[in-house]
């Protein structure tokens, strides 16, 4: 078979003044849907005095409310749907704080949009329906596995349900079954790419040819790293629950920033500090509103990432925006082995439990995989002077804190003042990790 | 009967078990014996000292975490044997020992041994029926 070029030629190579057209006019009908269905929403432009009147395509975008991470788990569960549930065919989730989970609606067809957009991945990727698809993405809540286990589908690609863990076995089917095209996370693919190279297989015996990573924050030179090892073209892919999952924006065969689907997704970035709209090219926060989303339509929703765009032609013919990879976040969220982890869900746990909130948090990479401590100040009055006692609370505490963030820190107790503060204030995340270049 | 018995937890850093000793000796607290448990993150002392009431009141002060707890102690014949056969008794009747250590004695024909067992009732029934001399405050003084 003829090796397309693009998933969806018709909307990947739209001429750009075209593509500003199709976002105003799906800007128009998406603001409407909005209002007539989230009372929140509504609520929050008529604070602002904006009717979806005042909304005549992406010129008038500015006028609208910011929706933010706290405005989903206070509207947790129902609060932001937008369409009745009977036409809702599946959840996806992601951590929230304090307890409460993000929770995403879609409909048969926004999860057709959300696989369309992974296939597009795929194909910039070179993968056809000769492909065999390994997918070590997490499966379940968490749309790493859910999303691109789709793209492959509409591709035509075998695909591997594979989901993450068990190495072992990952390394047998990716062998045994001549998987061509592996999606995971960078960190994971660096892994694997370790274990193969301990067996003894060098690149060329080794059946990949092009990796999509993504989920967490990766450098030019763990991307060298993963090619080198397992002989392939590493692609990046970026996304969020919120908006969809992955596949909102992802690189092409340049490797020169990941295109936004921009026929779905509406991007702006934004003075974090003061919510104004900055323009082309200056580094900020990404916004994104979705145009086609039917269950839960973000309008401006904040990601916290910050990032630049660029509108540059790009070799490739695709004529979408595209994004570089993100510098850091305008929150204190923490991207643990691909697991989104805010350092207030742990001063939950810990309040909960009957610790003070007197805890840092250690991240590191050993073996390309992160590493992630907690230490805990012990209340003088919960001193018990065995050590047996106190690995038990540990261990509980530990338990605590997987049941809270989906992902199982080792818990130190230690004793009073041993946590370094500086200046009087309590360092509380010390991240040795190179995420970003 | 069982005799108090200092717990400091700290951090395994070099110069804090300086610094707890600095403290318990500014305050004109003997020490008997100390032992130290430790672990990558944190260190356990315990302390036989004279006035362990005052020594837990000093070492909170000075900002430590600090406890009393009491003990078992026991003297055994300082020949070959003399603790095996002491343990043995215990065995035999399921103690359970979680740490041990000895104490400084100026009595040459005894050794003296503190420990925290399971059950620490059981433990000073079985010793005694087994005629093994236990210790209490007055007596550890010797």
């Amino acid at each position: 078979m003829e090796n397309k070029k693009y998933y969806q030629p018709e909307f990947e190579t739209m001429p750009v003044e075209e593509i500003k057209k199709l976002q105003s006019e799906k800007l128009v009908k998406q603001v409407k849907h909005v209002w007539d269905n989230v009372p929140y929403y509504r609520a929050k432009m008529e604070a602002k005095g904006v009717t979806p009147d005042d909304i005549k395509g992406i010129e008038d975008l500015h006028k609208l409310p910011f929706i933010e991470k706290s405005d989903l788990r206070d509207n947790y569960p129902y609060g932001m749907l937008a369409k009745p549930l009977e036409d809702c065919v599946r959840i996806q989730s992601t951590s929230g704080t304090t307890g409460k989970r993000v929770i995403a609606y879609y409909t048969q067809q926004d999860i057709d949009l959300w696989e369309d957009c992974c296939a597009r991945a795929l194909v910039a990727a070179g993968a056809d329906k000769s492909d065999v698809v390994q997918v070590s993405y997490g499966y379940g809540l968490f749309t790493g596995g859910p999303g691109l286990n789709g793209g492959s589908h509409k591709v035509g690609c075998l695909t591997l349900p594979m989901s993450s863990g068990n190495t072992e076995r990952q390394i047998q089917f990716m062998t045994d079954l001549k998987a061509t095209v592996l999606c995971c996370t960078p960190s994971y693919a660096a892994y694997l790419g370790e274990s193969l190279k301990e067996m003894g297989y060098t690149p060329d015996t080794i059946p990949l040819k092009a990796g999509i990573f993504g989920a967490e924050p990766w450098t030019a030179e763990i991307r060298k790293n993963i090619e080198e090892t397992l002989g392939i073209k590493a692609y990046d892919i970026y996304g969020l629950t919120e908006i969809s999952g992955p596949g909102v924006s992802f690189e092409c065969e340049e490797q020169g920033g990941m295109h936004i689907n921009e026929d779905h997704f509406l991007a702006e970035i934004i003075n974090p500090e003061t919510g104004e709209v900055l323009p082309e090219g200056t580094k900020g926060e990404l916004v994104f509103t979705c145009l086609d989303k039917e269950a839960f339509p973000m309008l401006r929703y904040r990601t916290r990432d910050i990032c630049v765009l660029s509108r540059e032609k790009c070799s490739c013919g695709r004529t979408f925006i595209r994004m570089a990879k993100p510098m850091g976040r305008s929150d204190d969220m923490m991207i643990i082995r691909g697991v989104n982890v805010f350092p207030s869900q742990i001063e939950a746990v810990l309040l909960k439990e009957g610790f003070s909130p007197n805890y840092q948090i250690e991240l590191s990479r050993v073996n390309n995989s992160d590493t992630f401590d907690v230490y805990v100040e012990l209340p003088p009055e919960q001193f018990d002077d065995s050590v047996k006692t106190i690995a038990a609370k540990e261990k509980s505490l530990r338990d605590a804190l997987r049941s809270m963030l989906g992902i199982g820190p080792a818990v130190h107790l230690v004793a009073p003042k041993t946590i370094a503060r500086s200046e009087g204030k309590a360092v509380r995340i010390v991240d040795k990790r190179k995420l970003h270049d | 009967m069982g005799i108090k018995q200092l717990s400091v937890f700290c951090e395994n850093k070099r110069g804090t078990l300086h610094e707890i000793t600095d403290v318990i000796a500014a305050a004109g607290i003997d020490l008997r014996t100390m032992c130290v448990a430790d672990t990558s993150d944190y260190g356990i002392v315990r302390i036989i000292a004279d006035r362990p009431e005052e020594a837990v009141e000093v070492l909170r002060e000075a900002g430590h975490t600090a406890s009393i707890r009491e003990v078992t102690a026991f003297a055994v014949p300082d020949v070959p044997g003399g603790l095996a056969h002491a343990l043995s008794v215990l065995e035999a009747n399921g103690v359970n020992i979680e740490y041990m250590y000895a104490l400084v004695t100026t009595r040459t024909e005894k050794a003296f041994t503190v420990m925290r067992t399971d059950d620490s009732e059981k433990a000073e029934k079985v010793l005694t029926d087994a005629g093994i001399e236990l210790l209490d405050e007055e007596t550890i003084k010797n």
